[in-house]
């Protein structure tokens, strides 16, 4: 043998070990899907493995169909994307149905993004999940594209808190709440998540942003308004999850504009438990993919053996 | 511009109407530009697109340099139902930017037996193109904004001028165009297949950014939206809401 021991422990027989857990449920690494990016898994499965995937975390589903914004909902931006969807979705009983029996062919973990207008409609999705065959549930208290609900129960600590906690009362699975960064103190709010029960959080949802086409002079969405998604907001959600990380104690998963398997360390390093990857789907059909890849490239080189180990270790 | 399939890499088809997602190669721009396809050569694995200049992405493809690579997402899409066509008197319009598919159809169409191709292309002024290759496969109407060329008005006025008749319209081109086009297929009580366009992010399907507004609960998404990315960009007139 040689003499060299150092060898034993620099990995170069056995790879990393990828896996991470969120609330009890282990995932085979940190590389989710952020919800809305990804649809219900069906349209990129055609590029993607996904049991090569920690999760899939569907696109919000409500407990009856939403016909979503008049288009134009979506606009580039520099370096990112302007989206104002509406949360276009079949409801629940199709979600169930069709793509959650879709999404149960795969070996992944499947994580259920719900959206409502209001408490009861929350209530009656998470009720109706609650015996079916669904990992975790991703709760949607920030869409900045719906008039009403959505945004407005991620916005007040209190209603925060109070919803958090009715949701919890009847959810079968561990409940994530996904906060907006369309706050002035995100710490204060993912203390109320936490208080109110969440079992961990995941953060960040778009920034409202906007655009006008200086040629019409007219708005380019349809909704004005719509969320900024996007390497454009990277810098900010690191630093968002850097202060939800350390003002609370259940796991963060980190997003906003991650583009390659360094970005998604960064996430790490911040303070996240995983990571989603969310517009850049859009442009890359393969990153997920990669983005796994990458951080067990990541991991080798720097002699690290768990990718739970990148959780808040930035020095 | 043409772009070459690496060998191995080709699609077994490609049918008129589809398009592809073309990247920019600028890392600050995201998404691909969705360009209808113009031609395919199967022989020489190339896909030519024709598009206008419409914003700093197309410009960026413009300025592309002949043997330069890039990535491409594709081809997507429903193209036009060309066994509903074969055998039929088959009207094409196509306005501006809507011109370049018509081409890939037209051609498509007239290698097809008993098929009868015409061609009724729109332009702003005597800047034409893509006319040499209508003439090559149907025959071809010419109606221009301001009367320069061919019929003065739009394709529907040469049309009438010409008193063509046809059993079947396929249409591409801006919104009032399409809306005219619906009127008078179901003045003369023809089928009409137009396609559409709209802002568009992920190309696939799954963002449901590109909807257009259906008149029937649409079978993938239950609502009345349905994805121009994936059910078309191509839809019979009838099944859509344009206005």
């Amino acid at each position: 043998m040689s003499a060299d021991r150092s060898s034993e422990w620099t990995n170069k027989g056995a790879l990393p070990d990828m896996s991470v857990e969120i609330a009890g449920v282990t995932l085979k690494n940190p590389v989710m899907t952020a919800s809305g990016t990804f649809g219900s898994g069906m349209e990129y499965s055609e590029f993607v493995d996904l049991n090569h995937l920690g999760a899939v975390v569907t696109k919000g589903v409500a407990n009856v169909p939403w016909e979503g914004n008049p288009t134009p909902r979506v606009a580039e931006v520099y370096g990112g994307m302007l989206n104002a969807i509406g949360l276009q979705n079949p409801g629940i009983d199709v979600f169930i149905e069709r793509d959650l029996a879709f999404l149960k062919q795969f070996d992944t973990k499947v994580i259920v993004n719900v959206c409502g207008h209001t408490e009861e409609e929350y209530l009656e999705v998470v009720e109706r999940l609650a015996d079916q065959p669904v990992d975790m549930l991703e709760i949607n208290v920030s869409c900045p594209n719906v008039k009403q609900g959505a945004i407005q129960f991620g916005q007040d600590p209190k209603c925060l808190c109070d919803i958090t906690e009715k949701i919890k009362r009847v959810a079968g699975q561990p409940v994530i709440m996904k906060l907006t960064p369309n706050v002035t103190d995100i710490a204060q709010m993912a203390r109320a998540a936490e208080a109110g029960g969440a079992d961990a959080i995941s953060l960040i949802n778009t920034l409202m942003g906007m655009k006008i086409d200086v040629e019409k002079r007219k708005f380019v969405l349809a909704n004005k308004t719509g969320g900024l998604s996007g390497p454009a907001i990277k810098p900010v959600a690191v630093r968002m999850v850097w202060q939800a990380a350390q003002a609370v104690r259940i796991p963060v998963i980190g997003m906003g504009g991650i583009a390659s398997a360094e970005d998604a360390v960064e996430f790490m390093l911040a303070g996240a438990s995983a990571v989603a990857v969310g517009a850049m789907n859009f442009h890359d059909p393969y990153l997920t993919q990669k983005v796994v890849d990458g951080m067990e490239q990541y991991l080798i080189r720097h002699n690290i053996s768990t990718a739970r180990e990148l959780t808040g270790a930035v020095l | 511009m043409t772009l070459q399939y690496p060998e191995g890499e080709a699609p077994d088809a490609v049918n008129p109407g589809q398009f592809a997602g073309i990247y920019t190669g600028n890392p600050a721009m995201l998404l691909p530009r969705p360009i209808s396809i113009c031609e395919w050569d199967p022989a020489c694995r190339t896909l030519r697109f024709v598009f206008r200049v419409a914003g700093a992405g197309t410009a960026e493809l413009a300025a592309m340099k002949e043997g330069s690579r890039t990535d491409m997402l594709g081809v997507l899409g429903n193209g036009y139902d060309l066994p509903a066509l074969a055998g039929r008197k088959v009207l094409l319009l196509g306005g501006g930017i809507g011109i370049p598919p018509m081409v890939g159809l037209a051609e498509a169409l007239h290698d097809l037996p008993g098929t009868e191709v015409t061609a009724s292309m729109g332009y702003r002024d005597n800047n034409l193109f893509l006319t040499e290759e209508l003439t090559a496969c149907s025959r071809l109407l010419i109606a221009t904004e301001d009367g320069s060329v061919g019929t003065k008005g739009n394709v529907l006025d040469a049309v009438r001028e010409n008193g063509i008749e046809a059993d079947v319209v396929c249409a591409c081109g801006p919104m009032p165009m399409l809306r005219a086009v619906a009127g008078y297929a179901k003045e003369k009580g023809i089928p009409a297949y137009i396609s559409l366009e709209e802002r568009m992010a992920c190309g696939v399907g799954a963002c449901l950014g590109c909807v257009t507004r259906t008149r029937e609960v649409d079978a993938h998404s239950h609502v009345r939206n349905a994805r121009i990315c994936t059910e078309g960009p191509v839809f019979r007139a009838e099944e859509v809401e344009i206005g």
